[in-house]
């Protein structure tokens, strides 16, 4: 806890309350905007993520698009996802969205997660990977809506975007915020990312995007990533940005309901067992088995 | 009388074993054995991965990461265990239809009303149920944990299927964490059952009071391949 602005509010596996008597953050959430009508993918946020987190990915081949890389990988923690659509007037649109984590409030990783402390949420609604507690077993890819974590082959511990919680502690904004060149990307209280994304959509429908949004979606709570998008009706349009994210069914029982259920059958099984014996007993043979046993070898040899 | 029926040769009756019936074999206890430490470890890598509450337990296997690399191996293990014993016992775990009003009868079972009973041939319908419980767990287990082993397989399949995967592979874990500890009680509440699957003997008034048909059969074959000494 050595920073109050990384005071963390929900950890993995822990069925504890966390540390929370600060008003960490003032009580106010942060959110990263991407404005995906300003985005000209240069890539610039790409190189910054790489540059400020030290990450380097392998050098991948040219498929003939601009996606570079083709996906996000424990190496590559931000991608400009490349989307060429049609629309039914016959317009070509390059919907351009930088993917990465969304940081949602209801994180469906940090539900997954099995390690204790592996995932946790700080105050500021940052979902950060503790990759040192990190066991390698995946279940937070299983638990993610948005396919965002990637476990690395050389370590096998999963890595995604952090929201640059190290530079975010002391008071600076992401790296990919500071090198985006056209304003695509802002950052600040989620409260005022909302207030400039509301702007921005007045905006937008002035100029004919009559479905122009913002993406927040509830199902997960809303999120600490959240983008203007010029058709927030199809959100699918963006390299198949869900259109409604949620925990799946499967994960939340599994991780929900499943595991004291599953504990009290266990127990109630033993317990049943240990009170049968109580007041029903063992099931012996006495002397009076051993002789009946005696009369029927006897009976049976005697047999032909 | 002498019942003195060990087919295995390095069963040789002792003195202590006279008069007494081979029940498991050399053989048959090792691998029943195996299959038993291999489950333990395997519940109990499982259980630490499961539940919060339980995490603890992946100390035993050297932490976290430790745990998550020994349980699908220690899975395997007691998977490939497990084959030659079904191989052995399976054909004598087919439920007849005297199996089916034993279990109907389940009330005299857990009341210790034996005599109530239909004969039980080498082994009852309720362990006829543990064996197909273990098969059925098992074979879940397999097929869902592949689709999990997130270093090797996950990857090949696509994340609706890990999911339902892992949902699977916890239920099939809690059936046979339970149908085990209906097993384990089985072999405390019927006595002599333990010395059966450790010593590999049981006194001629056991079967005949648990296992009936099987030794009519047992001493029915004792005797006619005895040469007869009248």
């Amino acid at each position: 806890m050595a920073l109050q602005s990384l005071d963390i509010v929900r950890r993995s596996a822990t069925t504890t309350r966390s540390p929370d008597i600060r008003e960490a953050s003032g009580g106010r959430e942060v959110a990263k905007l991407i404005d995906t009508t300003k985005c000209i993918g240069c890539k610039a946020c790409q190189v910054a993520c790489m540059e400020w987190n030290d990450l380097r990915d392998e050098i991948g081949t040219n498929i003939g698009q601009y996606q570079n890389p083709h996906d996000l990988s424990a190496n590559s923690w931000t991608l400009m996802r490349f989307a060429e659509v049609e629309t039914p007037k016959a317009d070509l649109e390059w919907l351009i969205r930088k993917d990465g984590c969304m940081h949602c409030a209801d994180p469906g990783c940090l539900k997954a997660c099995p390690a204790p402390g592996a995932i946790v949420q700080y105050a500021n609604g940052i979902v950060d990977f503790q990759e040192e507690n990190c066991i390698g077993c995946g279940y937070c890819i299983a638990g993610c809506p948005f396919d965002i974590p990637r476990i690395s082959k050389k370590d096998h511990k999963v890595y995604k975007c952090t929201l640059c919680s190290d530079r975010v502690a002391v008071g600076l904004e992401p790296a990919c915020i500071k090198a985006c060149p056209t304003g695509a990307l802002v950052f600040g209280t989620k409260d005022d990312m909302k207030r400039h994304a509301a702007e921005r959509i007045v905006d937008l429908k002035s100029r004919g995007f009559e479905q122009a949004g913002l993406y927040d979606p509830a199902g997960v709570g809303g999120t600490h990533v959240m983008y203007v998008l010029h058709h927030a009706d199809q959100p699918q349009l963006y390299s198949d940005l869900p259109a409604d994210p949620q925990i799946s069914r499967a994960v939340r029982f599994w991780k929900g309901a499943s595991k004291p259920l599953a504990l009290a059958v266990m127990g109630l099984t033993a317990l049943a067992g240990f009170f049968h014996y109580i007041r029903v007993g063992p099931d012996e043979t006495d002397a009076s088995d051993e002789a009946a046993a005696r009369e029927m070898a006897k009976t049976l040899e005697k047999a032909p | 009388m002498s019942v003195e029926v060990g087919p295995e040769r390095r069963d040789a009756p002792s003195a202590e074993h006279r008069g007494m019936i081979l029940r498991y074999t050399a053989g048959e206890r090792t691998n029943h054995w195996l299959v038993a430490m291999s489950f333990v470890l395997a519940a109990l890598s499982g259980l630490a991965l499961f539940h919060p509450a339980l995490f603890g337990l992946s100390g035993l296997f050297g932490g976290g990461p430790w745990t998550r690399i020994l349980h699908p191996f220690i899975g395997l293990a007691m998977l490939f265990a497990f084959l030659p014993f079904a191989l052995r016992v399976g054909a004598e775990n087919r439920m007849q239809p005297r199996d089916w009003l034993w279990l109907r009868q389940y009330r005299d079972v857990v009341n210790n009303r034996e005599d109530r009973l239909p004969e039980v041939g080498r082994y009852n319908a309720g362990q006829k149920l543990v064996f197909y419980a273990i098969v059925l767990c098992l074979t879940g287990l397999l097929l869902s944990g592949v689709v999990i082993w997130r270093a090797y397989f996950s990857l090949y399949f696509p994340v609706s299927i890990v999911r339902l995967a892992a949902v699977v592979h916890a239920l099939c874990g809690l059936v046979l964490i339970c149908t085990i500890i209906v097993h384990i009680y089985a072999a405390i509440w019927v006595k002599g059952s333990v010395a059966a699957m450790t010593r590999g003997r049981v006194t001629p008034g056991w079967a005949w009071k648990h296992h009936r048909a099987w030794f009519r059969e047992i001493i029915t074959r004792a005797t006619s391949t005895r040469p007869r000494s009248d």
